[in-house]
């Protein structure tokens, strides 16, 4: 009894570590409230690398959710939360850098990569299809000798 | 062509193996700051002595300074302060002191026990000056040039290696153009 007791506190206490960070933001409207949860979790924690900043614990995010949360009461629009944030830490926060001229490659690099790929499996497909062909193909000559050759082991056998 | 060709992919093996190799043990957590040759943010804040007093972007004004943001509440400050004493007091160098989240007794109780490097103090208890200049981690160094833009930050400790390789040439660097 004691022990079944023990287990189901142990659980119990498990789960409260596992609790979320919860700060209590007021929004007008769930849809304002689902754009800031969205926009908290693109951004990446300086502190705590690789995670969002919606996640850590880090005073450094949950000062950077309080400034995203003050300044989208204040009218702002996500771009402009973002790049205020940005403009503080660098881009190095962004989870989705910006589409530019300098990033091209970052985010060019996999489409390349697939495309590189594929004309490889087609040169690889194309160049062994030309290969069965020409093998299976004889020419007139070539056909003569062998069902020359063919017979006279059908010969060779009957005898 | 085809020999040539079979070798391919061990080239791109060996490319890969030193492009990831460059990268094994290389300090991530150090980032350079977003306001590298902008002004420092401007910002109106208590003097840590005297709480009367503000202090705004003219402390900056004039000529190449650190900008050290510290807390008693950060370990590696302690560590660093015997370094930033021996800046202030041998070599000359002006350090302002921003100090970082933190209370006044306590950060007043510190540098009269430990001693005081800064020239100015700069009390920041809610941290907005440390978050307009993007401070992730105390304690962060700043070099200040003469006309107050943003010339480096150094995210951790100062100690010898760090002011002889790395902040002593930017402060020299800064001193030749402003």
């Amino acid at each position: 009894m004691l022990r079944a007791l023990l287990a189901i506190g142990l659980v119990i206490v498990s789960t409260l570590s596992l609790a979320e960070v919860t700060d209590v933001y007021d929004f007008d409207s769930p849809q304002q409230e689902e754009q800031f949860q969205t926009m908290i979790e693109e951004l990446r924690c300086p502190k705590c690398q690789n995670q969002n900043i919606a996640d850590s614990h880090a005073p450094i995010a949950k000062d950077m959710r309080n400034e995203a949360y003050r300044m989208m009461q204040g009218g702002a629009s996500r771009d402009e939360v973002v790049d205020a944030l940005v403009d503080r830490f660098g881009e190095f926060i962004l989870y989705k850098p910006a589409v530019e001229k300098r990033t091209f490659l970052l985010w060019a690099t996999p489409v390349i990569a697939v495309f590189v790929g594929l004309l490889a499996v087609i040169g690889v497909v194309i160049r062994s299809r030309r290969n069965a062909r020409s093998i299976t193909e004889l020419t007139p000559d070539e056909k003569a000798r062998a069902e020359e050759f063919l017979a006279d082991m059908e010969q060779e056998k009957r005898s | 062509m085809k020999r040539v060709l079979l070798f391919l992919p061990l080239i791109i093996v060996l490319g890969l193996g030193v492009v990831l190799f460059a990268g094994i043990g290389k300090d991530t957590t150090t980032l350079e700051s977003a306001l590298i040759g902008k002004p420092v943010p401007s910002f109106s804040l208590a003097d840590l002595h005297s709480p009367g007093r503000l202090i705004s972007n003219d402390v900056f004004k004039g000529k190449v300074q650190l900008l050290n943001v510290w807390g008693t509440w950060c370990p590696s400050c302690r560590d660093e302060h015997p370094d930033l004493l021996r800046l202030a007091k041998q070599k000359g160098v002006s350090i302002i002191g921003l100090n970082y989240k933190d209370s006044r007794d306590e950060a007043l109780t510190w540098l009269s026990r430990l001693g005081d490097p800064y020239s100015t103090s700069i009390y920041d208890p809610k941290g907005t000056l440390g978050f307009d200049l993007g401070v992730y981690g105390a304690p962060e160094t700043f070099v200040i040039d003469a006309s107050g833009v943003v010339r480096y930050r150094h995210v951790g400790v100062v100690n010898q290696k760090v002011w002889e390789e790395t902040l002593l040439p930017v402060i020299n660097e800064a001193k030749g153009n402003g």
